[in-house]
């Protein structure tokens, strides 16, 4: 389907959005402005953007530890999403989240999640929710090649086949769980037929195009929403970095991660556009620029922000208690 | 009144909430029972203990859920369903099957809000047998309302009859937190007076089943009757006891705990779990660290053993706490007439 142009321009910022926001906060990461564990998703923006395009205010997303670019996509403000990775005031989740656990249920963002397989239960629940109140929803579940062993994901796509609810599980592989190849962690297992096998249809698709994302995300959720039944898509995309910052990869060969660089989907998508005509070069120029100050302002804001006040640390354990 | 079991009172109570709040949804394992099966029987069960029998003819599939045995998926996909509109009721069946579905619970239901600062609510109730005495040895007799209590965001249910239950059990669907909900699985045939209409009990706030001057005795659930009953033959020598029964667990009612104390000055906690880190070290850690100036007497603790729970009847028997270990306990910290026992 072709794309107006309006949502080309909007796609492709979402996309550098992304990527700037990660390396940015990739760095403050290693120089240690950003406490804890940082998990990051370059690379794989194609994924997430092709995927949330599909998707509206009615229709809920959960996430994994490498989410921040599954926000962005969904819509959360990154201003608001900066604040809370430095830990600061004002942050999405009051400074409580932090990366791994960045949440914007606002936007349908039903949570990061620091547990590997964590999620998988949950977007069932949402997708239940969904059919439930007939609110015409759907829920994406984006879940990692390393996830996809784990056994609350068998026991969600069974109980999605079960259940008969909208819910479509994305599986990012990114070719490692953690510092272990897919090859060796699913024991070579194809992990699109695998899922098939619990009773849905399931789609590989190439996440560095996000045209044929997009294409895949629009046929799936779509005969999810009209069906209500659950699904599979397998994007296969390239972990930039490490498992978190600070990996030096010791695992990955000096060729592969020159490799995956060769495939970088917001290259791909310019050239396509360009090539087409559908976009000028120098508008893709001006989003860059955009997007470059946004991300620097509000990292600058962010870092500039105050911490949350130490009483907190007991709020919002309970509604009421 | 109608006198009730514990099951129709706990039936009643999800019977009442659902009829007057359409989000509430049951799901778990053979909560209907019979789907598929070559008798074409959709009710078949309701639940192992038949706690649920009937929700399913009066609700329908949509909203009296049988799932398959993946108690991680019923368990995630009720926190998954609260923090997006619904109010799911899962039930876990066996508390010991938590084993294979803590994460969803502990991880997720009950850190939502607070990771997310305030933003989500996650109004699960999470429903499941507890205790020991129908001889199902050790991975279907536990107590483990301790491990619960542990965790930051969850709040503990753990009722001691009938009408407690359905009262508590009505609160529990109505609050916007997760709560586990612990039902002893030797009390669903004792009965009570029980209202039919719907009413509430309030979390964090003890009952107080009787009073007297000489020692407190604070025990939840099944230990309730038998605290009852030790009371009652220590009264016969001339001994008071308070009995207190703080129904949750997380909320707990400390304040109630401590008054009584303070006019006793003597505490034995009754607790059908293991010992070690336990409600009942917890409930005597309270008294020593804030009521110490109140007591008389050292505190005494009757619990489980640091064992499994055993299957020979003898074994079992032995190992659930009863009136003869609970009196024996009273009696060696007072003796009749309110004295010190020597």
């Amino acid at each position: 389907m072709q794309l107006d142009r309006d949502t080309l321009a909007e796609s492709y910022r979402r996309m550098a959005t992304i990527r700037a926001f990660e390396e940015r906060v990739g760095a403050d990461s290693l120089s240690g402005l950003i406490p804890g564990f940082v998990h990051l998703y370059a690379g794989e923006e194609a994924s997430a953007v092709g995927i949330c395009l599909e998707l509206g205010a009615n229709d809920w997303i959960g996430s994994t530890h490498r989410g921040h670019g599954h926000c962005i996509a969904k819509g959360s403000s990154v201003e608001g999403m900066m604040l809370e990775i430095y830990g600061r005031e004002g942050g999405l989740c009051g400074g409580k989240g932090g990366s791994m656990h960045i949440a914007d249920l606002s936007v349908g963002m039903l949570g990061a999640n620091g547990i590997v397989g964590g999620g998988a239960p949950l977007a069932v629940g949402a997708a239940l929710a969904a059919k439930t109140l007939k609110t015409g929803g759907v829920c994406v579940g984006f879940l990692g090649d390393g996830a996809s062993n784990q056994g609350t994901t068998a026991e969600a796509m069974t109980m999605a086949v079960v259940l008969k609810v909208p819910v479509v599980f994305v599986i990012e592989n990114n070719g490692y769980g953690e510092f272990t190849a897919v090859s060796y962690h699913s024991g070579g297992v194809d992990l699109a037929a695998r899922a098939a096998s619990f009773g849905m249809q399931a789609t590989k698709v190439d996440g560095s195009d996000f045209f044929a994302v997009h294409e895949v995300a629009r046929e799936v959720i779509g005969k999810a929403r009209e069906t209500g039944m659950p699904a599979v898509i397998e994007v296969a995309v390239n972990r930039w970095h490490g498992h978190f910052t600070g990996d030096p990869q010791a695992y990955r060969s000096a060729e592969e991660l020159a490799l995956v660089r060769t495939r970088d989907p917001l290259v791909l998508f310019k050239t396509r556009v360009i090539e087409a005509g559908l976009i000028p070069a120098d508008l893709f120029d001006k989003i860059d620029g955009e997007v470059a100050e946004r991300i620097e302002a509000a990292a600058r804001a962010a870092i500039a922000a105050p911490v949350p006040h130490v009483s907190t640390v007991t709020t919002d354990v309970y509604v009421s208690y | 009144m109608a006198k009730k079991s514990m099951r129709t009172a706990i039936n009643e109570a999800i019977r009442l909430e659902m009829r007057r709040d359409p989000t509430v949804i049951l799901l778990g394992e053979d909560v209907a029972g019979g789907q598929g099966g070559s008798a074409d029987v959709n009710d078949a069960f309701g639940g192992v203990l038949g706690v649920t029998k009937g929700l399913y003819t009066e609700f329908g599939p949509g909203r009296v859920i049988d799932t398959p045995i993946t108690e991680s998926a019923i368990m995630g996909t009720a926190a998954g369903a609260a923090v997006s509109g619904l109010r799911p009721i899962a039930e876990l069946m066996f508390v010991d099957f938590i084993g294979v579905c803590f994460d969803q619970i502990f991880n997720q239901a009950a850190k939502f809000r607070y990771m997310f600062g305030g933003k989500a609510q996650t109004p699960m109730v999470m429903r499941a047998m507890t205790g020991a005495g129908l001889r199902a040895a050790a991975q279907h007799s536990q107590s483990l309302h301790g491990l619960f209590t542990m965790v930051p965001g969850l709040k503990v249910v753990v009722p001691s009859g009938a009408y407690d239950a359905k009262g508590l059990l009505i609160e529990a669907i109505r609050d916007n937190d997760p709560v586990i909900f612990l039902e002893h699985k030797a009390m669903y045939d004792l009965e009570e007076e029980v209202p039919d209409e719907a009413y509430t009990i309030p979390f964090g706030e003890a009952n107080v089943l009787r009073e007297g001057k000489d020692v407190t005795i604070v025990a939840l659930a099944r230990m309730v009757r038998f605290s009852m009953e030790a009371a009652a033959n220590l009264a016969k020598i001339g001994i008071e006891a308070t009995v207190i029964d703080p129904r949750t667990t997380s909320p707990l009612d400390t304040d109630t705990i401590l008054e009584s104390v303070a006019e006793t000055g003597r505490l034995v906690v009754v607790d059908e779990a293991n010992p070690r880190c336990s409600f009942a070290t917890d409930v005597a850690a309270l008294v020593a660290d804030q009521g110490f100036k109140s007591l008389k007497a050292p505190i005494r603790l009757v619990t489980a053993p640091h064992s499994p729970v055993p299957f020979a009847p003898n074994l079992e028997d032995a190992y659930i706490p009863n009136a003869a270990k609970i009196e024996a306990a009273v009696l060696s910290i007072v003796s009749a007439g309110g004295r010190n026992a020597a």
